[in-house]
């Protein structure tokens, strides 16, 4: 075996651009699929039956389809339906955000449920509204319980964003895959991509710890 | 629909039923609680004291009967219990004070996110409160590091922000350690000798004894008696009552 990176190494800041749009995209999906997320978890633990209802079944469906399915489906159904020419990030963002809401609804749903009863019964009988009780008092103890989990999500987001290469945006293994198919080399260009996911992982995790920590301290 | 019958009772409670899916806890019960009075509820495990409290603020919604604070039904859906239970502070065996908030901010959140005060005069209020109950050192901890009996105090201070009428303890004291007790009733006594309407679920006879006006004992979802503490406790008149005190001194 020879690797042989001084060839791809002009082609490295290539790659490198393509870091940005990952971070982007992986940013935009975790911050709206965790609003979205916290709603529908909201939705879960309601009395409304119609939007308990509508949450599981929202659910069922983007857990129970792969992501790579849906992504495809969005982009490529959202023009045909309603004549929006949808851009492949536009359509990756809105995909990813969807889906990982169905995940994290249930993450975020676990972590209310396992907040202490006591804490709403103090809040209400302080005459709180439940929307002030859930966002001041529960929501904050909820997540800092589900941090590791949130984390273990975005990590999740941020390699699945390799799916968008699949519709044509130029991230990091779309630039490296161009960048192989110029030289004809295909091991070098693929193995500096891993490693720049696996220190963007990286440091997403040292993030996520520092901020538990920090978290913890003030409790 | 407020009524006038009479400006003295803080709560009345009227043939109060309350189900847990078959199981029925309070089986009837009415009584009377006056302004300013203080009544010890007492009774054995499982009698429904924690129930009847909690229904007075409507934790627990009453499955048949009537609930009314200064007139008002609270029983009834139009009802905005959020209004109701500003006027209502509760105490909880286990304090559920917010973790996530320092001592001061526990005291100053209620009063500014639910009667909009400033938080210039909820941090006034929330002192005064805090060196009412001794802790005014503790403003800026967080609550994982009090001891029970702080933690209990800083609970009492938190109900008081409200500014409530009516003040429920549900076993205050049932989760200290023994020689914490005696502060945080000190801080009851204080609170009961400056007029305050009080209903207390406890377990201490001796306090109960000294400063309630009124014994209401619970026996199997019932008020098997309601007397001054002295003919109580010197002459209870059900056996369940002579039972449980013989127990219990």
């Amino acid at each position: 075996m020879n690797l042989d990176f001084g060839r791809i190494i002009p082609n490295i800041p290539f790659i490198l651009q393509g870091i940005l749009l990952t971070l982007q995209f992986t940013a935009l999906s975790t911050i709206f699929g965790f609003l979205w997320g916290t709603v529908l978890s909201l939705f879960k633990i309601s009395n409304i039956t119609p939007l308990t209802w509508f949450s599981n079944v929202y659910t069922s469906i983007f857990r129970g389809t792969p992501l790579l399915v849906q992504l495809s489906l969005i982009y490529y159904a959202t023009p045909q339906l309603t004549g929006y020419n949808i851009s492949p990030l536009e359509a990756g963002v809105f995909t990813f955000s969807l889906n990982s809401g169905a995940y994290i609804s249930e993450t975020i749903r676990g972590g209310i449920l396992a907040v202490d009863r006591g804490q709403g019964e103090a809040a209400k009988s302080l005459g709180v509204p439940y929307s002030m009780m859930m966002w001041d008092v529960i929501l904050p103890q909820a997540v800092k319980n589900i941090l590791p989990a949130l984390a273990n999500e975005s990590i999740n987001l941020l390699k699945d964003s390799t799916l968008v290469s699949v519709i044509g945006v130029t991230d990091i293994l779309r630039r490296s895959q161009i960048v192989a198919a110029e030289k004809f080399i295909y091991f070098e260009p693929i193995l500096v991509a891993a490693l720049i996911y696996y220190v963007i992982v990286m440091g997403l995790t040292t993030g996520a710890y520092a901020l538990e920590r920090k978290l913890q301290r003030s409790s | 629909m407020p009524s006038n019958e009479n400006y003295n009772v803080a709560v009345k409670v009227n043939d109060l039923h309350k189900y847990f899916g078959e199981l029925q806890v309070l089986k009837g019960i009415s009584n009377e609680i006056n302004k300013g009075e203080v009544v010890a509820i007492i009774g054995p495990s499982g009698s429904g004291k924690s129930t009847f409290l909690r229904c007075m603020n409507l934790l627990e919604v009453p499955t048949k009967g009537n609930i009314y604070v200064d007139g008002v039904d609270i029983t009834q859906p139009k009802v905005d219990i959020m209004k109701i239970r500003q006027n209502i502070g509760m105490v909880f065996q286990h304090f559920h004070l917010f973790p996530h908030m320092t001592v001061l901010e526990n005291v100053m959140y209620a009063p500014i996110k639910v009667k909009k005060l400033s938080k210039v005069e909820a941090k006034q209020q929330a002192s005064a409160l805090l060196a009412r109950v001794g802790l005014e050192s503790k403003a800026q901890v967080y609550p994982s590091r009090l001891s029970g009996g702080q933690k209990q105090r800083v609970a009492i201070a938190r109900s008081l922000a409200m500014q409530p009428e009516i003040m429920l303890f549900d076993e205050p004291t049932s989760a200290l350690d023994p020689e914490m007790v005696k502060e945080v009733l000190d801080v009851m006594k204080g609170l009961a000798d400056s007029g305050m309407t009080m209903a207390i679920v406890t377990h201490e006879m001796g306090f109960a004894k000294e400063v309630a006006d009124r014994i209401l004992f619970l026996d199997e979802g019932k008020l098997a008696e309601d007397a001054t503490p002295d003919d109580f406790f010197s002459n209870p008149q059900c056996d369940r009552a002579k039972q449980f005190l013989e127990k219990m001194l």
